[in-house]
């Protein structure tokens, strides 16, 4: 079977049991089973081959270009761990289905450690660093995911966060450390970069590389100062504990270590490193085991022991430590699921897990006692069992140390911690099983049924057979796999007695001292209980909730809401910028001749910038600033016009007009007064700010109109062709429909989105509770008694034709002389404003059947149609054409579709005025203000006369 | 002369109008009309895009003038990935719109999706400087009109810090596009490359301002920190399939950075020089910083994937910022990446907050909390850059990219770090919304919350929500990431070779000033 489908049939698998679940708890677990045997048989297919020195490789190009591909091979490392990972997954597939009740979803749970068992699979089988990246991460999210598997317990979901932290931080300095070693060694491809040890160690990027990959591992195996985060695992569920925090997930690091053992190894670096942290490891974690009372942080803090255990071996940097850790690496694995599960049948019958409550079982559980007494004496390196072998080996390599020149440092330690070892797996069954039988366990206790101890069995056998028969039955795959880690051949022959051994008294030490301080256990738990400890998960929560809570001041300080302060910081960012860019440049100087001051422009000076400083002086007064903004306006159109831009004067007076109007309209709901919020010191500082800011401005323009272009500009081209190719003498009215005709199409566009939106908004609100708040308002001040006076009435009709007759011939003239489109949509709209003024919305709506939407509508269409006419010409959108046409009794007159364009213009701007009109207004409405008749007086009204009778 | 250039833009520039014109009053006719809008857009991005695999760029010159005098559209590599980009999510989205009643929760929501996929449509394929300031205009107006789509005080007040603070964005353009022309005399951007490279020595100050006055609008538009204050609060208030269209709107602000300082800023003009990268970096990095340091601040599912966003583009930028034709690349990947993680966690956080609301406080189980715990799993693995998804790997190109640079350990650095803070908020998050709920200690707010003032009372008679309508949009999104994974191999290859027609603009400029 191709490896890449052995790695990817877990995920492909992850699917039946979330499916079949619905068929039935046993239909999921045996297609979990099913898929797991399957990829182990296509597994051991290689193995032959495999054994005998051969590699198994797989490639697949996926993204070369980043050196990331799917290339895999199996050698006798990968085989090695593989094997342990689908061989003790489909024992956990049985366990889990006896294990796990009714009400626990199953489906989920299978698909989880499928999950997991691929992205472990795949770990193992990579040939390429950042393809192990991405699997080593997935183990870490499926951990998290089968962690939090108990949602309902908070011990679960924070464990699983804990797990994620601190194993997701150690992926991510583990992501700098592969993308630094790949490009020590020019590849990502571990096979290339298993050859360049020289050129790695050599590198000055070799520290840095080496420890980031370091926290990956250290992290993942759970060693100091990381090692908290794995007893606080122990909240999923046992068969989790059992093969992810146990006998695989956790060996993920002890893998990669061993993986690169052949170009990271042998420098002091590794030494003190690795085997530091693995003693210290080692030693803590079995001191602290024999003071836990609950069953599985008993075994979790073993586990942690174990693998710096063997991170020691791997640390040391010789041959024949890097065996023992692959040998023990078999053997914990087999001991400690066994133990695990077995913890899980004591916790499954008696309903706890504290040893307190425990004690005197083997009576009640005889199978579970039996197998739970081989594995700890195996965890105690008791012979015949197989962890005394790699136990020794252990020792052996432990005496040959020396650690910065003290000999003594070493051996001592690993006693030390092969003494505590010694206690706490003796505990485990002394104080479980050992003892008098009891008459309080919360729940009677008798053996499960096979479902639950067969698969701890089958491990257990292996501990048996492995430790009488360790030539026949682990030789084969512990050389195959040491030779993959030492790169050497090598030879491994293991045996039960190996004679007097410097390393049989140091075991013997271990066992006589572990038995000791069994003996003395309560003694020593009062001397523990009374040291001071730092409590890891304290120490880690108070980190978090200090971080969320920091993150939270800081978003909440920074993100307050207040757009005074959002454009402050954009200002003062802005002209900060705008300045370096200034002044790292060359300023040249002027070039551009600067007209006379004369009387006229300069006291339109002064009244604008009178108006504008007046804006400032009473901005408080809504009204009032709104007058002087209009002078301001209208100041400006008057410059538009002495500076010779009629076209510009005219779009500007009649925006202006429009905009006061519809600013007026909106003032009617505000107060009539601003609020006074600013302190004198703020305000002070935004004086500052807006003048500063605002001279930058002006001295920009100042040098911008002091100079001249630096190249000819594209305005002689539009010049000297808008009569010749667009059919027009007004450049302006021909840069705006022809030149340019597509951005007056945008613009169009926005002004008919604008006017749609005011009326989304009007309905939205209209259709809310402020509804009644509108009804009910009062307004400021008294209203006028003539809401609708005669006079204008009268005048606006009259005006109304002859407005509209402006906008006709704005419109006609807008090709040739200052007009257009634009303009005469402004005018005309004013001249229906005019009514809605005078008579009233109510009644001139009545009168008003056109629907504004479908005329915003069918302006922008006619433009777009218009400009889509080209097409049938073989021509490019909007590609104007016109003609001269004579028609009798009439001059010469030309046609020209920019006209039609011009058309559409004029319906768009028209209607996106009324609808922002009609749409205000309805604001206003109330009960009775809307008026039947044209005008308060009307000297033809029959009411009227009535009225004037009853007086 | 083929006019498929257009297309992009007038479709939905008739498809608008028509429906406010004809069929207003009918949603279920507007439903139809804006799906087959939306899918004939992805037919003519496509179509496109296959166009310019070649190499080649083609021009297309609006009311047959010349350039630099009339408008230009261009089309090559980099504007028709965008244009692709950008109809690929609209689909999603507007599905989701209809599936989950949005779209009539307020009026002319399909008209003004057609003309915000115009503005944004229009802004990738235009070649001149002033067209782009009329297609900022247009996705803007259109984006503020979805944005407060529905009503509701909360929103209405989100909007008007959304559109002020764009408006200032807008005025800034003005005036650095007057600028520009007061040094140059030209708008068209390849004419404008042209006359940049060639502007004598002794007189930049000018061109110099108006540069870097552009590079701040687009990175209002993308949201570069200290420019990003209008992000948050809008994203998180607005209609949950608008915020996930807006996930494209930051990358037109990224998009535009890229376009004008490959091609008339590039990294070899002199006038140029020290004006992008320098700070652009380092505010990258901050924009990052601050975003995940959201994600892990926040109270609320909303802003959290709006902080996500932000935190997305912070490492977009970091990629734009080095301005290498490799980080370029890298960059392009990042934005599809970035644009339908940012858009699936939006439907997602809507999912949620439709069922149980959106404060970050433990409820009771939601309906469906397994499937949208799903979603929001994948997407949040997406956002955390952490594997099997796209994110991973376009962090991966992102930090492959920055080794030449100055600033790679700090890069690496702020990467890696705010990837770990990343983690722990949506892992937070996630553990609060879909695990404790089955916490036995929580029990159902005592009283339901006042609704808001301003939240329309009863909505108008329409058509029912579809509710599988809306998953099948989250998880045609979901599939777009597995799909920019499985791909990425191939897909790189066309962002390294439009990255390639950037960094040689020759090609684009000619292609545009040739006479025809």
């Amino acid at each position: 079977m191709s490896l890449f489908l052995i790695a990817a049939l877990p995920f492909i698998g992850a699917v039946f049991p979330a499916l079949l679940i619905r068929a039935g708890r046993n239909a999921a677990s045996l297609s979990t089973g099913a898929v797991t045997l399957l990829a182990l048989v296509g597994l051991l297919v290689h193995a032959p081959a495999v054994l005998r020195g051969e590699v198994v490789t797989s490639r697949f190009d996926w993204l070369p270009d980043l050196g990331l591909n799917a290339n895999f091979q199996l050698d006798g490392l990968g085989l090695l761990f593989a094997t342990l990972i689908l061989g003790i997954g489909l024992l956990i597939i049985t366990y889990a289905r006896f294990y796990l009740s009714r009400e626990d979803p199953m489906g989920q749970f299978y698909s989880y450690l499928l999950m997991f068992q691929g992205a472990m699979v795949g770990i193992v089988l990579s040939d390429n660093i950042l393809l192990l990246l991405i699997f080593w991460e997935l183990t870490s999210l499926s951990s998290f995911l089968l962690i939090g598997y108990w949602k309902h317990l908070p011990e679960g979901r924070q464990g699983a966060r804990m797990a994620l932290t601190v194993t997701g931080a150690g992926g991510l300095s583990m992501i700098a450390g592969m993308l630094i070693l790949g490009h020590i060694a020019g590849s990502y491809d571990l096979s290339v970069i298993l050859q360049h040890k020289e050129l790695i160690q050599a590198s000055p990027l070799y520290a840095p590389a080496l420890i980031l990959i370091l926290l990956g591992c250290f992290t993942k195996s759970a060693q100091f100062p990381f090692h908290f985060w794995l007893p606080h695992a122990m909240a999923a569920p046992t068969p989790v504990s059992a093969y992810l925090h146990s006998a695989t997930m956790v060996k993920a690091g002890l893998f990669l270590m061993a993986r690169m053992w052949p170009v990271l190894s042998g420098t002091d670096l590794w030494f003190y490193i690795v085997g530091s942290i693995g003693l210290i490891t080692m030693v803590l974690g079995a001191v602290i085991a024999l003071f836990k009372d609950d069953l599985k942080a008993l075994l979790a803090f073993s586990t942690v022991s174990h693998l710096g255990l063997i991170t020691m071996l791997l640390g040391f940097g010789t041959e024949a430590a890097a065996v023992a850790a692959v040998f023990h690496i078999i053997n914990h694995a087999t001991f400690k699921a066994a133990l695990f599960m077995n913890a899980g049948i004591v916790d499954h019958e008696t309903h706890t897990r504290d040893i307190k409550l425990l004690g005197g079982l083997r009576h009640l559980m005889p199978v579970t006692f039996t197998l739970a007494g081989i594995a700890a004496l195996s965890m105690a390196g008791i012979p015949p069992f197989n962890g005394f072998l790699s136990k020794e080996m252990m020792l052996e390599a432990a005496a040959h140390t020396d650690w910065a020149g003290v000999a003594w440092l070493v051996p001592a330690l690993a006693v030390f911690g092969a003494l505590f070892s010694v206690a706490y797996s003796l505990r485990y069954i002394a104080h479980v099983f050992l003892g008098k039988k009891r008459h309080d366990y919360p729940s009677h206790p008798h053996d499960p049924g096979p479902g639950l101890w067969l698969p701890p069995a089958v491990l257990v056998t292996l501990v048996v057979l492995i430790g009488l028969f360790p030539n026949a039955i682990a030789t084969p795959l512990v050389t195959a796999a040491a030779t993959a880690v030492t790169g050497h051949e090598v030879h491994f022959h293991p045996a039960l007695w190996h004679g007097l051994t410097p390393a049989l008294y140091m075991s013997i030490v271990a066992v006589l001292g572990g038995l000791l301080l069994l003996a003395l256990h309560r003694g020593a738990l009062a001397v523990w209980n009374n040291l001071p400890r730092p409590e890891a998960k304290v120490i880690f929560d108070a980190l978090v909730r200090g971080l969320t809570q920091a993150s939270r001041g800081i978003t909440d300080g920074l993100h307050n809401g207040s757009l005074t302060r959002y454009a402050v910081i954009f200002l003062i960012f802005t002209m900060g910028l705008g300045w370096y860019a200034f002044s790292t440049g060359a300023f040249g100087p002027e070039t551009h001749e600067t007209l006379p001051i004369t009387a006229m422009p300069l006291l339109g000076w002064f009244c604008l910038v009178g108006s504008s400083l007046c804006v400032v002086a009473f901005h408080h007064n809504r009204l009032l600033s709104l007058v002087l903004i209009g002078v301001t306006g209208l100041m400006v159109s008057l410059s538009f016009s002495y500076l010779s831009a009629p076209d510009l004067a005219l779009t500007q007076i009649s925006v202006e007009v429009v905009t006061i109007i519809l600013l007026l309209l909106a003032l009617n709901f505000l107060p009539q007064e601003t609020p006074r919020e600013s302190s004198p010191a703020r305000r002070i500082r935004d004086i500052a700010i807006s003048v500063t800011a605002g001279l930058g401005m002006g001295g920009l323009i100042y040098a911008m109109m002091t100079r001249d272009f630096a190249m000819p500009s594209i305005s002689e081209y539009h010049l000297a062709n808008s009569y010749k190719g667009g059919g027009g003498t007004n450049v302006v009215n021909v840069i705006l429909v022809d030149f340019r005709g597509f951005d007056t199409f945008g613009e169009i566009t926005v002004l008919g989105i604008a006017a749609i939106i005011i009326f989304a908004i009007t309905e939205a609100t209209l259709g809310s509770r402020v509804r009644a708040r509108l009804l009910n308002r009062k307004p400021w001040k008294p209203l006028a008694g003539d809401a609708h006076p005669l006079m204008m009435v009268v005048a606006t009709r009259m005006m109304m034709p002859i407005a509209f007759m402006v906008a006709a011939y704005i419109f006609f003239r807008g090709h040739n002389l200052p007009g257009g489109g634009f303009i005469a949509g402004l005018i005309a709209a004013i001249a229906v404003i005019m009514q809605y003024m005078a008579s009233g919305f109510g009644w001139a709506a009545e009168r008003q059947k056109l629907p504004y939407h479908g005329i915003i509508g069918t302006g922008v269409l006619v433009a777009a149609v218009t400009g889509m006419g080209a097409w049938f010409n073989g021509l490019p959108f909007l590609t104007s054409a016109f003609g001269y046409v004579h028609l009798p009794f009439l001059e010469e007159f030309e046609l020209a579709t920019a006209a039609l364009f011009d058309l559409g213009v004029f319906l768009a701007v028209w209607g996106a005025v009324l609808l922002a009109l009609q749409s205000l207004s309805r604001y206003a409405w109330q009960p009775g203000i809307a008026s039947e008749h044209p005008m308060d007086i009307n000297p033809e009204r029959d009411d009227a006369e009535i009225e004037q009778e009853g007086h | 002369m083929s006019h498929l250039i257009i297309l992009p833009i007038v479709l939905p520039a008739l498809v608008g109008p028509f429906i406010l014109m004809a069929i207003r009053f009918h949603s279920d006719l507007q439903r139809v009309f804006s799906i087959a809008s939306v899918v004939l857009l992805n037919l003519i991005a496509v179509t496109l895009l296959t166009r310019t695999l070649d190499g080649s760029i083609e021009v297309y010159r609006l009311g047959d003038w010349p350039a630099p005098f009339g408008i230009v559209l261009v089309l090559d590599r980099l504007s028709a990935m965008m244009v692709l980009l950008t109809t690929v999510l609209a689909l999603p989205v507007l599905l989701y719109a209809i599936g989950s009643g949005w779209d009539t929760r307020g009026r002319h929501f399909h008209a003004l999706f057609q003309f915000q996929l115009m503005g944004i449509l229009g802004a990738f394929l235009t070649g001149d400087a002033f067209n782009l300031f009329v297609f900022f205009e247009v996705l803007l107006i259109a984006s503020y009109g979805l944005m407060i789509h529905g009503g509701g005080s909360v929103r209405l007040r989100a909007g008007v810090q959304y559109v002020v603070y764009n408006l200032i964005g807008s005025s800034l353009f003005l005036i650095a596009l007057g600028t520009l022309y007061s040094v140059t005399g030209t708008l068209n951007m390849a004419d404008l490359a042209v006359r940049v490279a060639t502007l004598p020595a002794e007189d930049t100050s000018l061109i110099r301002v108006g540069a870097v006055l552009l590079l701040l609008v687009f990175a209002i538009k993308a949201a570069v920190l200290p420019l990003h204050f209008w992000l948050p609060a809008s994203y998180a208030n607005a209609p949950a399939p608008v915020a996930a269209l807006f996930a494209i709107m930051t990358k037109v602000g990224a998009y535009a950075i890229i376009r004008m300082y490959t091609l008339v800023f590039g990294p070899d003009v002199p006038v140029a020089e020290g004006l992008a990268g320098d700070w652009l970096l380092p505010a990258a990095l901050l924009t990052l910083a601050a975003g995940s340091i959201g994600i892990l601040g926040t109270r609320e599912i909303g802003r959290l994937v709006a902080f996500g966003a932000i935190a997305s583009m912070g490492t977009l930028l970091i990629a734009i910022a080095l301005f290498t034709p490799q980080a370029t690349a890298a960059a392009l990947y990042y934005t599809i990446h970035s644009t339908l993680t940012a858009a699936l966690l939006f439907l997602v956080a809507d999912l949620v907050m439709e069922r149980r609301g959106g404060a970050l406080s433990p409820r009771p189980v939601m309906p469906q909390n397994g499937l949208i715990a799903a979603l929001f799993f994948a997407g949040a693995i997406a956002m955390a850059g952490m594997p099997p998804l796209s994110g991973f790997v376009g962090k991966l190109l992102v930090m492959d990219a920055a080794r030449g640079d100055a600033w790679v350990w700090t890069i690496w650095a702020v990467i890696l770090i705010t990837s770990l803070i990343t983690i722990m908020g949506l892992s937070r998050a996630g553990s609060l919304v879909f695990w404790k709920a089955h916490d036995r200690s929580v029990t159902p707010p005592e009283t339901e919350e006042e609704t808001d003032i301003g939240q329309p009372l009863t909505p108008e008679l329409a058509p029912e929500p579809v509710p599988g309508l809306a998953f099948v949009a989250a998880f045609a999104l979901l599939a777009g990431l597995v799909l920019l994974t499985v791909l990425a191999g191939p897909i790189l290859k066309f962002t390294e070779a439009t990255a390639a027609q950037l960094y040689a603009p020759a090609d684009y400029i000619q292609s545009v000033l040739q006479r025809p």
